[in-house]
């Protein structure tokens, strides 16, 4: 089962090396060491044989679950599709739907046709305040300074988790006695009992996980709330996901040091910009495919949406009590909640409150400090603080929050 | 490879018998990522009965760390050699301090243990559940099948051991580890390869009740359900069956174990409104 276009002889590993290369810009981390080891490997099998060259780059060249349908594809465009001997056994599309499949296909499709290929969410005219004004402007209109401003103190937030005891522990002064090093003391003493060596548990922050609303009835808050998850997504205990018409994960694109190069791949990554939104079923994706295998588990969990759940409540309900039985505590942030006279009526948004931990706002920089606050398990009575910062700086968050949501 | 393992009854794809292979030629842990119970711990059994090696078992929880998957030293033993030795009046302290520090009061924890025995299969299970500072102990273990210990030197593994890594994605292990490995992503096998393993891991097991179990495993699957059953589950069910006397199942029966399939209650209600009759009846006439 030689394949045709399977490279043989002294050619052969810059065929290789072109095939990592394609498989790098297609979006596959591939680093030169793992270009080694898949020389070293299609080496050590058959050279010309095609199902050995597929499971040596498969093995080497990929590095998570989600690269493995982008290297599939690369490897049939790079190698032809092989109608001599097709891969053994591709991989088998998973029951449920994958992170990023039809990705790029979406995204183009959302960026030829049109700003809108879904119906917007509920319209949100109801509020005619200069905050819509600003809203509604063009980015190009707005003063730079302003914006540059906000961005900047939303880059300068440092989202910690509340704090739990580890089981790792570390030379301390006070604490219970640590054998180890005390006995080791011992030891170099020539046996006598010297000083006793104490050690104490260490304090780690919860693991905290943001998911984004960025739904069409969110879009003018989608890009100040991916800067401030960008912002919070340093430390290494911060997990992103966007939620709109389908679950994207996004922390190793918010990985980027820059703000707006991290906004850019998040762009790039996302398909579903200002789509409807399907909240149930995508918390319970999100459940299924990270949060009941422990991303959930004693972490923090942020919802960061209006709660217009296009899809039935009860679902949302269920998964919300779900992810309340899995996570320490589950944070509902709503930027609609700031809204003079807001009553949680929209449907998902009542039938989730049940289940939530804290209820808060999320529609300034001051509304979102009191959220990193909360996250951090400081107690609730930064409310007032909350409400007169929010009077107080309307124009310059409304500026950050009427950003561009969406990519040039 | 292909055989050598199947032969211990583990039944492997294409995909991982290659992964096997260069994992022993090119010296690399290979990393197993995939739903629980598709076999990825299994396969280190697999693998260390093929070969005829100690299977040495890491299991990793959070805040392991060097004293307890490296090496540690045996104080109570050093002490009352320190002791002895001070009693029969030894005063040379130099000799002393290299004595204690040798190799006998040395005690092998699982990762050192795997250097020093050779052949051996090592596992390092669950690695998603340690920490981050217990990738960096990983990885000069794996990198250089080496490991240093200040008052002794290095240990170096001369046959380095086959390492299995496996991980349930309950968060990103480092990249650093995860590129000096092979990966392989387990998948839930198909009917026709899944009844080829319930035949060969439960021999006892009437043919028509293997097919039928299958085939109920494959159907639950394909449901909407917390926790999909895995292989280890299709086994257990396919054992209650048989050990209830079974040689063939039918709805009642199914029902009744299904407690052994699914672990959630949400998962349970919603198989009971499964039609196991039709779906059994489906099989009973593919395989009639």
């Amino acid at each position: 089962m030689t394949g045709t276009g399977m490279p043989q002889g002294p050619g052969a590993d810059a065929v290789l090396l072109g095939f990592a290369r394609a498989l790098r810009a297609a979006g596959v981390g591939v680093s030169a060491e793992r270009v080694h080891a898949f020389l070293r490997a299609v080496d050590a099998l058959r050279p010309g044989v095609r199902a050995d060259v597929y499971w040596a780059g498969r093995l080497t060249l990929c590095g998570d679950r989600d690269d493995l349908e982008r290297y599939e594809r690369v490897f049939g465009a790079y190698f032809g599709d092989g109608s001599g001997g097709p891969p053994p056994r591709s991989v088998r599309i998973a029951p449920r739907p994958r992170l990023r499949a039809a990705v790029r296909e979406a995204a183009a499709r959302s960026r030829t046709g049109g700003p809108d290929d879904e119906p917007q969410g509920p319209p949100v005219a109801s509020l005619a305040s200069p905050v819509e004004v600003l809203r509604h402007r063009d980015v190009v209109e707005l003063d730079p300074a302003e914006r540059a401003q906000v961005r900047r103190l939303l880059a300068a937030f440092a989202l910690r988790g509340q704090s739990r005891r580890s089981a790792r522990r570390r030379p301390a002064r006070r604490g219970p006695v640590d054998p180890h090093r005390t006995v080791r003391e011992m030891l170099r003493r020539g046996g006598e009992p010297a000083l006793l060596r104490r050690h104490a548990r260490v304090e780690r922050p919860r693991r905290v996980v943001l998911l984004v609303d960025v739904s069409g009835s969110m879009a003018p808050y989608a890009d100040a709330l991916l800067r401030f998850a960008h912002a919070a997504a340093r430390g290494r205990r911060t997990e992103v996901f966007t939620i709109g018409t389908r679950l994207t994960r996004v922390t190793r694109e918010l990985s980027h040091r820059d703000p707006d190069l991290a906004m850019a791949a998040v762009a790039e990554a996302v398909p579903d910009w200002r789509g409807g939104t399907r909240l149930g079923e995508l918390l319970r994706e999100f459940l299924d495919r990270w949060g009941q295998r422990g991303m959930a588990r004693g972490a923090v969990v942020v919802l960061l949406s209006d709660g217009w759940e296009r899809g039935d409540p009860r679902l949302l309900a269920a998964q919300t009590a779900r992810l309340h039985r899995l996570a320490h505590r589950v944070i509902w942030a709503n930027p609609r909640k700031a809204r003079p006279g807001y009553a949680p009526l929209a449907a998902g948004m009542a039938a989730a409150l049940p289940h939530v931990d804290a209820f808060v706002e999320g529609h300034s920089l001051a509304a979102l400090e009191h959220l990193a606050a909360v996250v951090r398990g400081a107690d609730t009575d930064a409310t007032g603080g909350t409400a007169s910062a929010t009077g107080a700086t309307p124009p310059s968050a409304a500026t950050a929050i009427g950003g561009p949501e969406r990519p040039p | 490879m292909r055989s050598r393992l199947e032969a211990t009854g583990y039944l492997v794809d294409e995909g991982l018998a290659v992964a096997c292979f260069l994992a022993l030629r090119l010296h690399r842990p290979v990393f197993c990522e995939g739903d629980a119970g598709v076999g990825k711990t299994a396969l280190a059994s697999a693998l260390a009965e093929a070969f005829g090696a100690p299977l040495i078992r890491l299991q990793c929880h959070e805040g392991i760390d060097a004293s307890q998957a490296l090496y540690d030293w045996d104080f109570p033993r050093q002490l009352l050699h320190l002791r002895a030795a001070e009693a029969a009046g030894v005063t040379d302290a130099d000799r002393l301090e290299h004595e204690l520090y040798d190799r006998r009061f040395l005690l092998a924890r699982p990762l050192l243990k795997a250097l020093q025995t050779q052949p051996s299969v090592l596992l390092v299970d669950e690695i998603d559940r340690a920490d981050d500072e217990f990738e960096a102990f990983l990885l000069e273990v794996l990198s250089e099948f080496q490991v240093t210990i200040p008052e002794l030197g290095t240990v170096r593994a001369e046959v380095p051991p086959v390492v299995v890594l496996t991980s349930n994605r309950t968060r990103e292990v480092h990249d650093a580890l995860k590129r000096r490995c092979l990966y392989h992503w387990f998948d839930h096998p198909g009917f026709a390869r899944e009844l080829a393993i319930v035949r060969r891991r439960l021999p006892r097991v009437s043919a028509r009740l293997a097919e039928q179990v299958t085939a109920l495993v494959q159907a639950l699957r394909a449901e909407d359900l917390l926790k999909p059953p895995g292989v280890a589950e299709t086994l257990d069910w396919a054992a209650a069956l048989d050990a209830l006397g079974a040689t063939e199942a039918d709805a009642e029966l199914a029902v009744a174990t299904l407690g052994s399939v699914l672990k959630y209650r949400e998962d349970t209600d919603r198989a009971r409104g499964l039609d196991f009759a039709a779906i059994l009846a489906g099989r009973g006439a593919g395989g009639a």
